[in-house]
């Protein structure tokens, strides 16, 4: 009864999820986007009209003036600096228009080029001093504040009254100050096609990769060769520039110069920043979360002028909000990783019967004795794990190596060795097809070609992405085993959509369906995925009818049968079930039978806490990672067996000496060779009863002509 | 030969001495003893700020809560009199929440790890409303009877030199006294220094860090109430002022690195010197507030320019995210 409850809570409770979710860099925006939407919510409760049109427009006004300086700001704190000048800034060149445009009488156009280049210029005394001459981004706006404000201050006490006694009626100021376009006010319309071009900008483009990089690593980044002290300055004068926009619309609207324009602009722009979540120090921000920081400013102080609270509560509200926001930030930058691994792994039910007997003694096909005490050893200590092993036509031998090579040894004796091609990542499961390419299964990578020349191709390594899968799982993780059918399709399995090459044990620990066997076409080099939710799919081996593949899933405990063609097309049907090791690769056999490769034993605890998730996951949160259960893959056999799942005889290593550990097998003119992904050598064990001139090759392809 | 390096506190000195040599040549009445007094009692008020400053900036932070300490707990002394409470009550209440304050600057910087321009920069903020918010009822905070006598904290002379002078005196002794002769001003350069080192070495670093800010906050609450004495009454709306600005100036001018570990009491009195001077000088001069601003903006860029060019910043080890 128990455990039919856990067993449901398991299966049908996405455990697995909030790791996935947790892991996405989409978290880090949805956080202050969240914010953004409680505080609309509470205010659209309590202000009357807060979601009319009028007030929305009049929002949108001022969160695009504000909105300006807050790109400029994210642009400069995104690049690892400061700019504590943008409230002078705005002030001076809201000045430098109203002055153009009322005491000099320019006309429009000239009066907008005027200011932004005055923008500009402000921008660009900040960026040289900062980018060229290295100063500190910090004390230096924070003097060029000062002495911005002294000018504005200055030119202000002259030009104050000729600039108040004017009323210029000049339609396009006045469409840039209070036009709209079908009720989005012009200000609005402008920010949206910046925030556009800025978010492919930082995105997609060179200079703002180049603008993240230096604020991650600006060492790094001068040293791969990029203009740092340039892209610096110009980010600054990009920052005077977004300012004086803002500045240009604002005077457009109000066109007034009082003498406090702009004062504690710099601290409005920078808690809207660090609220949309911009990492002070540079090297993350985005254009989005700039706009949800100024959101989530302008609606707080917006709200709360409008309730009518009194100025130092606004203060405290914007202050409190500041401060929970960093320290959340702080707290989540720091720990995120940590978190993500606490939460990652995420076990469920998964019960077997006990396994059969394989004592010596207790009878059994399992029995277990030392046939494979006396194996020859080809290359010890010269190969790191064999994965696989596969022999040509030629009979030469081929074995994947841990350093990301296909090694050949040489027919007849196997002493000489020579990398065969070099491919980067470990290979695992290996097949021949009829013109002689050599399939390669690479971890991390996916599924390779190598031409009898050695040269290496990609075939594939992406499939279609599933709707309902969190984690992207069009990019494959873990090709492990394949094989090929009459008609070119490659079935190859792919162990865990959820680890990486180095992490598959923890798989293990978690016995979740993470697996699935995926076909590649070798004609129209189209791959799609054939079966999903398998408990790590592994060996893979075409069956004597060539419409179905036998696959074995490790921690299934299970070899089962899929029919891709004929009759039964589509249907999965289980051919062996609660083996008592782990099944890895599958190979034929001269007899017309299978080889089997068991590459750890199953092991009383573990089967009992597989039936605990909960244990299971208390130990991944609170244990070093060290410490966990594992299944074992210390000590395992070569078992044969026939299609209708008959274990007809198993080959041990009773002491673990000779050939530890075994993931596959190959039988070759009567001799059977072993590999083993942590074995330094390759085995090769000589078979009673076997035909002497089996060629796995000749058998699939037929004998060459 | 040696090479002739400067450091930034040489330099300092050196603008200030021609400074002070250029007035007291060419400006009539500003070499008499009179003009010198007020020259000081006119920074001192900074004076004692940019002690508190320098506190934090040795121990690799910044504080720019310091306005508000200075504003809101002294206007509370002022105000708490005002409605009828005794002055030892409403100091011993001021002296609380400065402390209080001071803690919470200090648990957010050291334990909550948010940087230290954020932490106080929001803090301030709160602070400032909440003293507009709950506790003032007109922004400048008029003196009462019951204050009668605390003036002299600013007002009036000891020994023939104005208090406010005396009172930075104390002071930078006390500040000087903590950083050289304590085992704690000790810790504080070697925090500022390198604070995961310090971490390594044993040294308690949060509870340090967070008396370090306690403490700016209690020297921003005295230069409150010696400004506050000075002018019979505690305008709160200086916290709006661009006074914080020139306290950092102060610190950075007379060569305290905000990176940390370096510099001391001295370079905090050469800084002020250097201000006071200028402003004394432009004042004589009769150039308007915003001149004045404007020139001192313009010789500190330059101080800061030549800084950077005697003294190049090291791109192997400045640090990340250092602004």
């Amino acid at each position: 009864m128990r455990d039919t409850l856990t067993s449901l809570r398991y299966r049908y409770w996405p455990d697995h999820l909030l790791g996935e979710i947790l892991s996405k860099r989409w978290t880090e925006t949805a956080i202050p986007v969240i914010l953004l939407l409680i505080v609309g919510f509470a205010l659209s409760r309590s202000i009357d009209h807060f979601l009319s049109p009028a007030s929305l427009a009049d929002t949108a006004r001022q969160a695009g003036e504000i909105g300006f300086i807050g790109l400029g700001m994210a642009l400069v704190v995104i690049v690892g600096g400061i700019d504590l000048s943008v409230g002078s800034i705005f002030a001076l060149t809201d000045f430098c228009a109203l002055y153009l445009l009322d005491v000099l009488n320019w006309p429009v156009p000239a009066v907008v080029v005027a200011t932004l280049a005055c923008g500009a210029l402000l921008g660009a005394v900040n960026g040289v001093l900062i980018g060229y001459l290295r100063l500190r981004a910090f004390i230096t706006t924070l003097i060029t504040l000062i002495i911005y404000r002294s000018a504005f201050d200055l030119l202000i006490q002259r030009y104050s009254n000729s600039i108040a006694a004017a009323f210029p009626d000049i339609p396009s100021w006045n469409f840039i100050g209070g036009g709209d376009v079908f009720g989005i006010p012009s200000v609005a319309l402008v920010y949206i096609a910046i925030a556009i071009f800025g978010h492919i900008f930082m995105t997609r483009l060179r200079p703002g990769w180049h603008i993240t990089a230096i604020g991650g690593s600006r060492r790094s980044a001068y040293n791969s060769g990029i203009p740092v002290r340039r892209t610096i300055a110009l980010c600054y004068v990009a920052s005077g520039v977004l300012t004086s926009i803002a500045a240009l619309f604002f005077a457009a609207r109000l066109g007034t110069v009082g003498g406090d324009i702009g004062v504690g602009l710099e601290v409005i722009v920078l808690t809207a920043t660090v609220l949309g979540g911009i990492t002070l120090g540079g090297g993350k921000g985005s254009v989005a979360k700039s706009l949800v920081g100024v959101l989530i400013v302008l609606l707080i102080t917006n709200g709360l002028t409008t309730l009518n609270a009194r100025g130092g509560i606004n203060r405290m509200a914007l202050a409190g909000i500041l401060l929970v926001a960093a320290m959340v930030d702080i707290r989540w930058q720091k720990n995120r990783t940590r978190i993500i691994s606490k939460v990652y792994v995420a076990p469920t039910y998964h019960a077997l019967p006990p396994p059969p007997p394989t004592e010596i003694g207790q009878g059994g096909p399992f029995e277990q004795n030392d046939k494979l005490r006396d194996v020859e050893l080809i290359g010890l200590g010269r190969i790191e794990a064999p994965e696989d092993v596969i022999l040509d036509r030629n009979d030469n031998l081929y074995a994947g190596s841990r350093h990301g090579d296909i090694m050949r040894f040489f027919a007849p004796d196997y002493q000489r060795m020579e990398v065969f091609a070099h491919i980067g990542g470990q290979p695992l499961g290996m097949a021949f097809d009829r013109q002689d390419n050599l399939y390669v299964c690479i971890g991390g990578m996916g599924l390779y070609r190598i031409a009898p020349d050695g040269t290496v191709e990609k075939a594939t390594d992406e499939t279609n992405r599933s709707m309902h899968s969190v984690n992207d799982d069009s990019r494959l993780r873990l090709a492990d085993d394949l094989d090929i059918t009459d008609d070119g399709l490659i079935f190859f399995s792919e162990a865990t959509v959820r680890y990486e090459m180095d992490e598959w044990p923890i798989d293990g620990l978690e016995a979740r369906g993470n697996g699935r066997i995926i076909c590649y076409d070798t004609k129209t080099g189209a791959t799609h995925t054939a079966l999903r939710g398998l408990k790590f799919p592994n060996g893979i081996c075409v069956a004597s009818d060539g419409q179905s593949i036998l696959f074995a899933e490790t921690f299934g405990c299970s070899i089962k049968r899929y029919w891709f063609a004929g009759a039964k097309k589509g249907t999965v049907e289980v051919v062996m079930d609660n083996l008592p090791g782990y099944p890895d690769n599958i190979n034929l056999a001269s007899d017309g039978n299978y080889w089997l490769a068991l590459v750890g034993m199953r092991s009383p605890s573990l089967d009992l806490a597989w039936k605990m998730p909960g244990f299971r996951r208390r130990m991944a949160k609170r244990v070093p990672v060290d410490e966990w259960l594992f299944p074992n893959i210390n000590t395992g056999c070569v078992v044969k067996f026939n299609e209708q799942g008959k274990i007809l005889e198993s080959f041990w290593d009773l002491r673990g000496e000779n050939h530890p550990m075994i993931t596959s097998m190959r039988e070759h003119r009567g001799y059977l060779y072993l590999g083993g992904i942590m074995n330094n050598r390759i085995g090769r064990y000589k078979l009673d009863n076997a035909d002497p001139n089996y060629v796995q090759y000749d058998k699939r392809w037929g004998k060459a002509s | 030969m040696k090479r002739l390096r400067f450091n930034q506190q040489e330099i300092v000195f050196a603008v200030f001495a021609v400074l002070f040599l250029a007035f007291s040549i060419f400006l009539r009445g500003f070499l008499t003893p009179e003009n010198m007094l007020t020259l000081l009692q006119n920074v001192a008020v900074l004076g004692i700020l940019g002690l508190a400053m320098a506190l934090v900036v040795i121990g690799r932070g910044i504080d720019i809560s310091l306005i508000a300490a200075l504003a809101v707990p002294p206007g509370l002394v002022l105000q708490m009199v005002q409605n009828g409470y005794s002055l030892p009550a409403s100091l011993a209440t001021a002296v609380l929440l400065t402390i209080a304050f001071g803690l919470v600057n200090g648990w957010l910087i050291a334990y909550a790890e948010v940087p230290s321009l954020f932490a106080t920069l929001a803090t301030g903020l709160l602070l400032a409303g909440l003293g507009q918010a709950a506790l003032f009822q007109l922004d400048v905070v008029q003196w009462s009877d019951g204050m009668k006598g605390f003036e002299r904290l600013g007002q009036g002379t000891i020994a023939g030199i104005p208090t406010s002078i005396v009172m930075f005196a104390i002071a930078c002794v006390v500040v000087a006294f903590l950083l050289r002769q304590t085992r704690w001003g000790a810790y504080i350069y070697a925090i500022g220094d390198n604070p995961y080192a310090a971490r390594v070495t044993g040294i308690p670093s949060r509870p340090i860090i967070v008396l370090q800010y306690v403490v700016a906050a209690l020297i921003g609450c005295f230069a409150g109430l010696v400004m506050a004495a000075s002018v019979n009454s505690m305008p709160t709306r200086v916290f709006n002022s661009t006074l914080i600005y020139d306290v950092i100036l102060v610190v950075v001018l007379g060569g305290i690195g905000l990176s940390g570990g370096r510099g001391g009491v001295l370079n905090v009195i050469i800084g002020t010197l250097l201000i006071g001077t200028m402003l004394n000088g432009m004042t004589i001069m009769d150039i308007s507030y915003a001149g004045q601003n404007l020139v001192k903006g313009v010789v500190l860029l330059l101080a800061v320019i030549t800084d950077s060019f005697l003294n190049p910043r090291n791109e192997e080890t400045a640090q990340q995210g250092d602004i």
